[in-house]
């Protein structure tokens, strides 16, 4: 934006209506209440005071997936529980987000066997993707600052 | 051995003829999988063993036969002791009777054994997995499933492996 | 991608009552995703109005294989599996680990090593209670405590961090001591920890203990009684506040727990209530062993913190380059790893939500022939159908704070 300066205190600012949108888009953007294993304690205390996630405009965590913009995916997805992290995937409405926070949901972490999914992407699709064994809060913020950044190139496209 | 658990191990062995091993200041007592529930009555009743601690089993495969022992860990909050009770089970004839009415814990840990071992508790009341989805084929503790390992990728192998792999779509 | 299945209620015909097959109670699904399961829970709730008449638990969501991978993996490498077990107990889970393979081998580990697990598991015990205590809170609609709790959390999660170099996963202790000693701004950060942390419990007790609509949503809800728990299996706290005078700190002190005073809260009700209040003692009293552990490492300054059995122990880095032999220790050690005795031992300690236990199985080779791990929350969280029949849905949440499950712990 940035020509207010311009306009002086006529109290109109003018942009692209792609602009404007992503940038609602990610200051309001709502996570679910959804953790899984270790990391979600993690994202916890990225909410909490100390780390205080709502500075990102993130305050509001929905327990609902209808409520909510981004999923979160905190915590290893065993084998019986990626039918539901599938299910809750689909009940988000457009637009969506997911994030795999840690390890495990990126890529299975240690725990190579047959219970884990090799990494939540298989199921449903990642755009952030945090690194750790659990990330430190300021990973999993780094990670939806990094989010951010994707939202606002967004480019509107007609549906095919 | 303790002066308590000797005397304990002792009429164990007396009334079920079980053999007894030592390690480490621990005793295992070998008992017949038809005796187990008189046995953990009489633990649980005359030798005050009020906490199934732990049941779990261990396989074996392929060296010996019985191929698995499930394992009773009890504990006696009273005299301050530990017992383990081990029951030799052969894989033709992978029976124990249930020991839910002796000890409410065992519901849920006989589920687990038999989810990961296929070990099956005759009367149990509520037989079904516990940990893992209800359709899985195989018991995954045991020693011929596979652990399901799959090949990490490594900047040298990332191509084939990215290939093959399967990711979601919108 | 796995199917998705229809949840049937065919599996459970025979765990609810008649009622629920003619329709005339309703079945309720809450979790796995829910926000007051505390995880991936699933809890099949048969509701006569709001009334609970049963809550059947489905476990099994965060089921991680873990006793499978660690039998494929040498005893060290086992250890960092551990950790994830029950992820607010870290260290807890390293000690009962690290204390089954010493007895399975037969090591011996250094006094003040002995003295740095007490006071880090302590310390652990009062964060995984904080966290206890903010779930609690939350649950119960009192945010603030969440936000209260974190916060001293963080403090300890930093000294866990100083020692360690993570705040989580710390894999600090090792088979034979500790991985290194201590920091030299440990203590001071430790005492400062000590010198805030009573006032802020006072603070906690004065938000909570004597508010009237927490106690109204507490005492008498989810009874408890101590002959239940205990064929249950129910241990740690739950038990504690069920009348029953059982820790294993006390009972079969390990570590050196025989050497340090603190007391074992104990409550009679058995209700929520009685629950909430064994956890906020056991901080004061946690805080008296970390005191006096301070004391003792004070005195112990200097010494070794890992054992020198060359065999179970790599050699320090110092050594490596001006000694053959503790080259060749140190390369056998980690391609091959140290044989354990065909046997088996069992080992418990005291986590902060019960009987830890580790069944640990050797079989003459480097690798672990079986473990298991005795999750207390797995029969803790057994009970919960027997105390929250007849109670309202919204008590449920409650009691299932209460009982304080992880779902990791449970799962496996």
């Amino acid at each position: 934006m940035g020509i207010e300066q311009k306009l002086g205190d006529m109290g109109i600012v003018t942009t692209k209506l792609e602009e404007l949108v992503n940038w609602s888009r990610t200051n309001a953007m709502w996570p679910m209440l959804f953790g899984l294993a270790c990391c979600a304690i993690e994202m916890m205390a990225a909410q909490a005071s100390h780390y205080d996630m709502s500075r990102f405009g993130m305050e509001l965590m929905r327990a609902s997936p209808r409520q909510s913009d981004l999923m979160i995916v905190a915590g290893r997805v065993s084998r019986k529980m990626a039918p539901v992290v599938r299910r809750l995937y689909d009940q988000m409405p457009e637009p969506k987000w997911a994030i795999a926070m840690g390890d495990c949901a990126s890529c299975g972490g240690v725990f190579n066997n047959y219970a884990i999914l090799q990494g939540v992407d298989e199921i449903i699709p990642v755009d952030v993707y945090v690194a750790g064994c659990p990330p430190r809060p300021e990973a999993l913020i780094h990670g939806i600052v990094t989010l951010y950044e994707k939202v606002k190139a967004d480019k509107f496209v007609t549906p095919t | 051995m303790d002066k308590k658990l000797e005397k304990i191990v002792q009429a164990l062995q007396e009334q079920f003829g079980s053999s007894v091993e030592e390690f480490r200041n621990e005793a295992h007592v070998f008992v017949k999988a038809e005796q187990i529930v008189d046995a953990l009555t009489l633990l649980r009743d005359k030798f005050e063993f009020e906490l199934l601690s732990a049941l779990t089993a261990s396989d074996y495969y392929p060296q010996e036969t019985p191929r698995f022992h499930v394992i009773y860990q009890l504990s006696s909050l009273a005299q301050n002791i530990t017992l383990q009770l081990r029951v030799p089970v052969n894989s033709d004839q992978l029976k124990v009777p249930t020991a839910t009415r002796v000890y409410d814990t065992a519901n849920w840990r006989e589920r687990e054994v038999f989810d990961m071992f296929g070990v099956v508790f005759e009367g149990h009341p509520d037989a079904r997995r516990i940990l893992n989805p209800e359709g899985m084929d195989g018991h995954p503790l045991r020693k011929d499933f596979p652990l399901g390992y799959e090949e990490p990728q490594f900047t040298f192998n990332y191509d084939d492996i990215d290939l093959k792999k399967i990711y979601a779509k919108e | 991608m796995a199917q998705i299945e229809e949840v049937g209620y065919e599996q459970y015909k025979h765990l609810v009552s008649e009622r629920a097959l003619t329709g005339e109670t309703m079945l309720l699904n809450m979790g796995p995703q829910h926000p007051s399961t505390h995880g991936v829970l699933r809890l099949l709730l048969e509701l006569d109005g709001e009334t609970i008449v049963n809550a059947i638990p489905d476990i099994g969501y965060l089921h991680t294989g873990v006793e499978k991978n660690m039998e494929a993996k040498t005893f060290l490498k086992a250890e960092v599996m551990t950790d994830r077990l029950d992820y607010m107990n870290t260290t807890g889970n390293n000690l009962a680990y690290c204390m089954a393979v010493e007895k399975l081998v037969d090591l011996d580990v250094p006094e003040r090593a002995q003295v740095i697990r007490v006071i880090v598991t302590e310390l652990q015990r009062i964060a995984s209670h904080l966290v206890f205590m903010g779930a609690f809170g939350l649950d119960l609609a009192a945010m603030s405590m969440f936000l209260y709790c974190f916060r001293e959390r963080e403090h300890v999660l930093d000294i866990l961090e100083m020692c360690s170099g993570q705040r989580m996963m710390t894999t600090y202790f090792r088979p034979g001591g500790v991985w290194r000693d201590v920091p030299v701004e440990f203590e001071s950060a430790v005492r400062s920890f000590i010198q805030m942390f009573p006032k802020r419990v006072d603070e906690y007790e004065a938000l909570l203990t004597k508010n009237p609509i927490l106690l109204d949503r507490l005492v008498g809800i989810g009874i408890l009684d101590g002959k239940t728990a205990l064929s249950h299996g129910v241990t740690g706290p739950t038990l504690r506040a069920s009348g029953i005078n059982w820790d294993l700190r006390k009972a079969r002190p390990y570590i050196g727990y025989e050497q340090y005073d603190f007391n074992v809260p104990v409550r009679t009700e058995g209700d929520t209530f009685a629950r909430y209040i064994v956890h906020i003692e056991e901080f004061r009293e946690s805080l008296k062993i970390v005191e006096q552990g301070l004391e003792k490492l004070k005195k112990l300054s200097g010494q070794p913190v890992l054992s020198d059995n060359r065999k179970f122990v790599p050699p320090p880095r110092a050594e490596i380059g001006v000694s053959m032999e503790a080259l060749i220790h140190h390369f056998k050690f980690w391609t091959e790893g140290f044989p354990a005795p065909k046997n088996s031992i069992y080992n418990a300690v005291e986590s902060p939500r019960g009987e830890l236990g580790v069944y640990l199985e050797g079989d003459g080779g480097p690798k672990p022939h079986r473990v298991h791990m005795r999750t207390p929350s797995f029969d803790n969280l057994s009970v919960i159908n027997k105390i929250t029949q007849g109670h309202l849905v919204a008590d449920l949440v409650a009691i299932l704070a209460s009982i304080d499950i992880v779902l990791g712990d449970i799962d496996r």
